[in-house]
């Protein structure tokens, strides 16, 4: 049983099983309130599938690319749930879930049911803020039914897009303001991961970006 | 001390360029854990927001597991969390909220989400001779991102919001300054170590909204944007005349117009509210001249001082720790778990409700 967390895009929170799939599953798709809802989507995820802290096997963390302040309070709610609950905090990048869950629908079968090989290739397109994209290019699904990544992720300029996809410039792209990231199909994928024994992504953020050096004006005064 | 068994707190702090995870036992320090990204800030000369809240992230589980070792208890022992909610840099906050409310989650345990600027003054509750923080009192906290006067008059229930900065905060003035000398970030403790052997009264520098004509409407407020602004120009012309820079004297003379400005308004608030009491609270609390003016000038004017320790000063999460335990020990009820970062959170707002 893991317990996913994605705040890469909106908020999005689910209970996994590998046997019995979604258990619940909870998105707010506001871009700007992370750290306000983080909390009531894990409380609702975990009291609608009747989960305990202590039932988990691991906490998995969406580790983007997106936008910086709000991916950092989803990875910082689950490595802090992981850590309170004893369990193990997993990465896996969130686009992979994107793919995952695109490509599976293709292949006609859910995220929760396990597949086989797809050759139908996809290139993940999300905002990036800053009038750039983030973008990852899959070239399907493999034996086991695990996206194959083909380039990236990276960021770019939404008219650079064909230049930095090179080789999978063709291939059909996910459009920036619709793709949303699925907690339950982050799980899901987490599941299969551990099923096939791969190994998952490095823990750190993928924030693709270096941090702007301005220094701070500090917080603005409060009255007046 | 009361027969009945006071409550554990873990708090987290994250609203500026600290990672602070403390623990008490009511009003016992158990764990005082801080991991800082000054460091990584030093090449730009101030806070970098992004790069604090990176640092956040990567520090706060080692943060946790060493407090928790430090204080020898678990996280199921906890009767609490608290968290800074605000105020501070937005981004910052954020990983410390959202870290605390899934802990708070995994753990079963209330969520309390307190003020910054107010947990500064519960730091008091945590001295180790163990006298009681004495109420009413005006409070000074002084940091670089921070400069504010409260007139404390209950911990979690009457905070009144004297004055601010409304411009630079103190620390923030000391990084410029001391970048202006040709000295390294952080500015405080360098303008200290130069302005040892300099004269204070070499150079008289503008005292900020201190002519009577700011004092009808800014009495406590602060402004140090000026000031800066009096020793860069002081300093280029000093230079274009081809003279050497007495950055001794230009280092104590600016520091004493800080220290002065900050404790001339203290005093008069002590005078105008009629309280007898003032707390010390920030990081500038480490600059020597600070705390040796702060005590020639209450001691002239009758005035009791209180400074927590140095490390109970500066941005920390057993400050954020203590207010929760004093949350807790009044039967008030958590915060609920939809609260915000609030990067301009008022000190009347003590908790998040
Ligand atoms: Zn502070």
């Amino acid at each position: 049983m893991i317990l996913a967390i994605d705040t890469s895009a909106g908020s999005s929170v689910a209970v996994v099983d590998r046997d019995g799939g979604v258990l619940a599953a909870r998105t707010v798709a506001d871009t700007r309130r992370h750290a306000e809802v983080i909390g009531s989507l894990i409380d609702e995820a975990l009291r609608e599938a009747g989960v305990a802290p202590s039932d988990l096997s691991a906490v998995v963390a969406g580790r983007g690319p997106g936008p910086f302040t709000g991916l950092r309070v989803g990875i910082a709610a689950a490595r802090a749930f992981a850590f309170g609950a004893g369990v193990p905090c997993l990465s896996v990048g969130s686009h992979d879930a994107v793919a995952f869950e695109r490509l599976s629908a293709e292949a006609g079968r859910p995220v929760t049911t396990a597949g086989g090989r797809l050759d139908s290739p996809l290139v993940v397109v999300t905002d990036a803020r800053r009038r750039e994209v983030a973008f990852s290019a899959w070239s399907g699904l493999d034996d086991d039914g695990l996206p194959v990544l083909a380039a990236g992720p990276a960021l770019t300029k939404p008219a650079d897009l064909d230049e930095a996809t090179g080789a999978s410039s063709s291939w059909p792209r996910t459009d920036p303001d619709a793709t949303a990231v699925s907690a339950a199909a982050l799980g899901m994928l987490a599941e299969r991961l551990f099923e096939h024994g791969r190994a998952f992504a490095e823990a750190e953020p993928l924030y693709l970006r270096e941090p702007d050096v301005t220094p701070s004006a500090g917080p603005k005064p409060v009255t007046r | 001390m009361t027969a009945t068994r006071e409550p554990l707190v873990l708090g987290i702090e994250t609203s500026c360029d600290e990672t602070g995870i403390g623990i008490v036992r009511g009003r016992t320090l158990l764990a005082n854990v801080i991991s800082s990204s000054m460091d990584e800030h030093a090449r730009y000369g101030g806070v970098v927001p992004e790069v604090a809240a990176r640092a956040h992230l990567e520090a706060l589980e080692p943060a946790l597991a060493a407090a928790l070792a430090e204080a020898d208890v678990t996280v199921a022992e906890l009767d609490a969390i608290a968290v800074t909610s605000g105020p501070g840099l937005a981004g910052a906050l954020m990983v410390g909220v959202g870290a605390a409310k899934a802990l708070a989650l995994a753990a079963g345990k209330p969520l309390y989400a307190v003020n910054h600027l107010v947990g500064h003054v519960g730091a008091d509750v945590l001295r180790e001779d163990g006298s009681e923080l004495e109420l009413p009192t005006i409070a000074l906290l002084v940091s670089g991102g921070h400069t504010s006067l409260l007139h404390v008059r209950d911990l979690v229930d009457d905070v009144e919001l004297l004055g601010e900065t409304i411009d630079d905060a103190a620390g923030e003035a000391f990084d410029k300054v001391a970048r202006l000398l040709g000295l390294p970030y952080p500015g405080g403790p360098q303008i200290d170590r130069v302005a040892e052997g300099g004269d204070p009264r070499a150079i008289r520098f503008p005292r900020g909204l201190t002519l009577p004509k700011d004092l009808a409407k800014h009495r406590y407020d602060f402004s140090f944007s000026g000031l800066k602004t009096a020793v860069a120009r002081w300093v280029e012309q000093r230079r274009s005349e081809g003279g050497a820079v007495p950055v001794a004297d230009v280092a104590a003379s600016f520091r004493e117009a800080v220290a002065d400005v900050l404790l001339t308004k203290a005093l008069a608030a002590c005078a105008d509210r009629g309280v007898p009491r003032l707390l010390l609270g920030g990081g500038v609390v480490a600059n020597a001249r600070v705390r040796q003016l702060a005590a020639e000038r209450c001691a002239a004017a009758g005035v009791e001082l209180r400074v927590p320790p140095l490390s109970l000063c500066t941005d920390n999460g057993a400050m954020i720790a203590a207010l929760g335990a004093e949350l807790v020990s009044r039967g008030r009820a958590p915060s609920p778990l939809d609260f915000g970062a609030d990067s301009t959170l008022p000190v009347t707002t003590v908790q998040a409700v």
